[in-house]
């Protein structure tokens, strides 16, 4: 279920028009703008608890999160882990969510493209989701409080062979712990 | 399970009694000699040679008998059929039979008629026969004969329970490749890989284990969790692997036969990439703290991880020499992944890959004189060979996205999964080092992360 969310967030950024070949670049506020109605060739099913977003969610949830932070998935160029200033915005956001939810704890999901072997896009993973937890770390996020698990190439959320899906699948997600 | 090996000519006795062939090689045939001088020898590894034509007509039996597995006829049928479609998968042969062949009586095993497969166009023949004996047990009788010589080259008898008659087959097409070619044996063994399904953004995953020729397929896991990288011990009853069990990448130590396991080592790290040692003793796997991924060591029944690799950076997917004094392993310390051979307490690191492409999953020949990689540039994944010094890199496949070798216990022959652009799909190859001889191991599933066993016994 929390894969299918982040699939949903993602297919809303293509259909509002806002995917380019770097990706990591996009506004965070777009996520939400577009994160209604909108029906996608992956993860459909998860769409319709985005739907209900704007209109507020559970103080707490992962929708919520992403209502008021603007997104819980920042990315990455090809073989990096480096934060670029849109993933900076967003996790600085992420944080303040997290600030004002004291009680919520979140595993940070790091993820690599296809384009690497196994191991190697393990680590990258888990090089991707330090990188996130380091940074909210940073900005007051308690350690209790972050999980990091990479999970490789195990889990793309495009499922193209094309630079377009493989700029989607490197990513790192906050994924609010139920 | 009961499964033993002895010369044919401890058979002699008990054969004779029941009118036999005759068995008439001398006590000292039990190996065959490495420097025969023999004109039939298959070249695995300098260049393209010529498939060996070799016969091998329907092993006939003493006597009809049942047995749980089917008569000991068609079972001399079967048998031949396994021994002709192994040596046929090493691509370095072109059998022939057993269907369209003379049949052989059990006279003749032992005392073939070399003019009929002379005309038939066969460099060499393997003959055999299938016999129940009293006790239940199955004995499965394997000559190999020079038919332009008109020489026998080995005889090997293998005596197993009937559930095992496959096994007998297997060690026959062994011993027949071992001795045509001068290298180690490899169809006795099984395969573990990671059987895949469903969607390419939501793949379901589970370990099995099967024969190298695919027959006795089982799961191991039930798909419930992702797991990744199954590796054989050298010992083999135990495999090592990767599951997400724990809601996150842990090493776990598997029992294949009772199913039972349990976390390589204690803790809440982030472990993948396992690897035995060759004496089975020590797991090499990767470890991840505070977001660096550095190599380790641990006792194959647990214990306190020794650190071997201190660069930041990733360090992964090591891999021990066959005398267990090296590691070879991948690291992207010098800004891409490349590979680099330590001492096995992580000592004098020392870059080996300078192709101009990042190399990586490196694999140790069981016979110690090359490492398997992955190279990866210009767009494609190949799986090539180079010496542990770095010399003498081949490319032996050339795919979209080729990756992961396993060595077969002869040192001669990887598999690796390819994968494909686009759906994502996954299925098993073997190549041999000659890079000609590739072939697609059919898997019921899809199939990745292959590992290849020891030679069983």
């Amino acid at each position: 279920m929390r894969i299918l969310t982040t699939a949903a967030v993602v297919t809303a950024l293509l259909a509002s028009g806002c995917a380019k070949k770097k990706i990591a670049e996009l506004p965070p506020a777009d996520v939400t703008s577009g994160a209604g109605g909108t029906t996608g060739a992956d993860g459909a099913t998860g769409l319709g608890a985005d739907g209900s977003v704007a209109g507020g969610a559970v103080a707490g949830s992962q929708a919520d999160l992403v209502a008021r932070a603007g997104s819980d998935t920042i990315y990455f160029n090809t073989d990096k882990y480096e934060l670029d200033d849109a993933s900076r915005a967003t996790l600085d956001a992420q944080a303040a969510w997290l600030a004002a939810n004291g009680a919520v704890r979140v595993t940070i999901e790091g993820h690599a493209d296809e384009r690497g072997t196994r191991e190697y896009n393990l680590a990258l993973g888990d090089r991707r989701a330090t990188a996130a937890r380091n940074h909210l770390a940073a900005r007051g996020v308690a350690s209790d409080r972050m999980t990091v698990v990479s999970w490789g190439k195990e889990r793309p959320v495009a499922a193209g062979s094309d630079e377009q899906s493989w700029a989607q699948n490197r990513r790192s997600v906050t994924v609010t712990a139920q | 399970m009961r499964f033993t090996l002895f010369p044919l000519l401890l058979l002699a006795a008990p054969l004779a009694a029941q009118n036999a062939p005759r068995v008439t090689t001398p006590a000292s045939q039990a190996a065959a000699p490495a420097d025969d001088d023999t004109a039939l020898e298959v070249d695995i590894v300098g260049g393209i040679s010529q498939p060996l034509s070799i016969a091998v007509p329907v092993m006939p039996t003493p006597r009809a008998t049942p047995t749980p597995e089917g008569d000991t006829v068609s079972l001399g049928r079967q048998v031949a059929e396994i021994v002709a479609s192994n040596l046929r998968s090493s691509g370095l042969f072109t059998p022939a039979g057993p269907g369209g062949l003379p049949a052989v009586s059990f006279a003749q095993v032992t005392a073939p008629v070399f003019d009929t497969w002379r005309a038939n166009n066969a460099s060499a023949l393997v003959q055999g026969f299938v016999q129940a004996n009293a006790d239940g047990n199955l004995t499965v009788g394997c000559y190999l004969y020079d038919v332009s010589a008109g020489t026998e080259l080995a005889r090997q008898g293998f005596t197993v329970a009937p559930a095992n008659w496959r096994r007998a087959a297997h060690k026959c097409a062994d011993a027949v490749y071992a001795r045509l070619t001068g290298e180690g044996a490899y169809f006795d063994t099984r395969l573990v890989y990671v059987a895949e399904t469903g969607p390419k953004t939501k793949r379901v995953k589970r370990i099995a284990v099967m024969d190298a020729d695919g027959s006795n397929h089982r799961y191991l896991t039930t798909g419930q969790s992702t797991v990744l990288t199954p590796r054989f011990s050298p010992l083999g009853g135990q495999l090592v692997y990767m599951t997400y069990a724990d809601k996150m990448p842990r090493v776990y130590v598997l029992d294949i036969a009772t199913g039972s396991q349990r976390p390589l080592i204690a803790g809440n790290f982030m472990t993948f990439a396992p690897r035995y040692s060759p004496d089975g003793r020590n797991i090499l796997f990767s470890m991840s703290v505070a977001g660096n991924t550095d190599i380790y060591r641990v006792a194959a029944e647990g214990g306190t991880p020794v650190r071997l690799t201190q660069a930041p950076g990733i360090d992964t997917g090591g891999s021990y020499s066959p005398d267990g004094t090296r590691i070879v392993f991948e690291s992207d310390r010098g800004g891409s992944q490349q590979l680099y051979v330590m001492g096995a307490d992580g000592s004098n690191p020392r870059r080996i890959s300078f192709g101009g492409a990042a190399y990586a999953t490196p694999v140790w020949s069981p016979r110690g004189d090359f490492i398997a990689f992955t190279r990866i540039g210009g767009g494609q994944f190949r799986i090539g060979i180079m010496t542990p010094g770095g010399s003498g890199e081949k490319l032996l496949t050339e795919s979209w996205q080729d990756e992961g070798p396993s060595w077969a216990p002869n040192g001669r022959v990887i598999m690796f999964h390819r994968t494909a652009q686009g759906s994502g799909k996954a299925d098993l190859w073997s190549v041999d080092l000659t890079g000609v001889n590739e072939r697609r191991i059919p898997t019921p599933l899809d199939g990745s992360d292959p590992s290849w066993s020891p030679l069983l016994n």
